[in-house]
């Protein structure tokens, strides 16, 4: 009976410490409007004329997405033209991680030549919304053409961070290339090893 | 465990050489999987953390400490970094020095994460710092910053049972 006991208080304690999970491919995407590294607002509503986007949680002293960060920007250059561009979100506390910061943010991307937004998510609310649980993670939307945007595929870019030429499924690129397709992205979710998000304290 | 230390060989050689090399292993999650189940009366304490996971730096202490104070008692605290294994002798061995790491230390260098990540708990979303702790018929998985206050309750429920 103790072990019983011990076992559903344990169960209870860890329900209620348990992480995010990612929003659920087929829901609604949360909307966000946020303020971009050039100092102007970025919204989801402002891709509306686009056919979805890969709204992709980053920072910037994380190793994975060092490891990714020239793929994330491939990502862009390949599907932007095709009606589904990048825009990456810092969803971390400055204060925790001050290598985040929104100078800092600015440097990074000017040495990359970031092509695509870079958001900060200074309130920490659009990350909570989407679940996202680390940086880089990813959350493909597609337009429904009605001015809502549906959460088509969350996870990572692909199956190797550490040796691009070693990778055998791009998920990323496959997951939009099914929509593109008129398809359901398969693999819809995907998981990897990333960098905790800093939440305020 | 010499056992395990021939099956790794072959893996073992991809590391960089140097002093460190005997005192972390490095596996991909074929030559991790033993260690996440055995079935024997010893409580495993397993935490997946790295260098550079700022939360992990945090709790190393108290996985220190759970390890020295159930020293005799049967409970083995395996960390397994997810370092990159180029980073072995410029990063984790220095920094488990420098913390005095006594706990073993396992370097897990597999970059297929998506097909790993749910064989060692299916809900287990990626982010770290994660514990697995199972033995003596109980297995949980915590994706949470752990105080030694905590694990020590843990510990000392399942070995009190």
């Amino acid at each position: 009976m103790k072990n019983l006991l011990f076992t559903v208080a344990l169960f209870l304690w860890s329900g209620l410490v348990l992480q995010a999970q990612p929003i659920a491919v087929g829901s609604k995407a949360p909307a966000f409007s946020l303020k971009n590294i050039d100092g102007s607002t970025v919204s989801l509503a402002d891709y509306a004329g686009e056919k979805g986007l890969f709204v992709i949680f980053s920072c910037n002293p994380c190793p994975y997405v060092k490891a990714y960060e020239d793929r994330m920007i491939g990502l862009h250059q390949e599907y932007a033209p095709l009606g589904y561009p990048v825009v990456l979100i810092n969803p971390n506390d400055p204060g925790q991680q001050p290598d985040d910061s929104f100078e800092k943010m600015k440097q990074r991307a000017a040495e990359k030549n970031y092509p695509f937004p870079y958001l900060q998510d200074i309130e920490q609310t659009v990350y909570p919304a989407y679940g996202a649980t680390r940086t880089p993670e990813v959350f493909l939307l597609k337009n429904d053409g009605d001015g809502n945007f549906t959460v088509a595929y969350t996870g990572t870019i692909d199956d190797n961070y550490q040796d691009e030429a070693a990778v055998e499924e791009k998920f990323a690129a496959n997951a939009v290339q099914a929509l593109m397709a008129g398809k359901q992205p398969d693999p819809a979710t995907t998981r990897a090893i990333g960098c905790g998000i800093k939440a305020k304290k | 465990m010499l056992f395990f230390s021939l099956l790794l060989f072959p893996i073992s050689l991809f590391a960089e050489k140097g002093s460190g090399e005997e005192n972390v292993k490095v596996v991909d999650f074929a030559g991790l999987e033993p260690y996440l189940k055995k079935s024997n009366d010893t409580i495993y304490v397993v935490n997946f953390w790295a260098t550079w996971c700022a939360p992990c730096i945090k709790e190393i202490p108290y996985f220190e400490q759970l390890g020295a104070a159930y020293q005799k008692d049967k409970v083995k605290v395996l960390m397994v970094s997810l370092d990159m294994a180029n980073q072995l002798q410029s990063r984790l061995i220095p920094f488990m020095e420098k913390e005095k790491m006594r706990n073993e230390v396992i370097l897990l260098d597999d970059p297929r994460s998506n097909r790993w990540i749910p064989l060692v708990d299916e809900n287990w979303s990626g982010v770290i710092p994660a514990t697995l702790v199972y033995g003596k018929g109980f297995r949980e998985f915590y994706q949470k910053e752990f105080t030694f206050e905590e694990l020590d309750k843990i510990i000392s429920s399942l070995l009190s049972n």
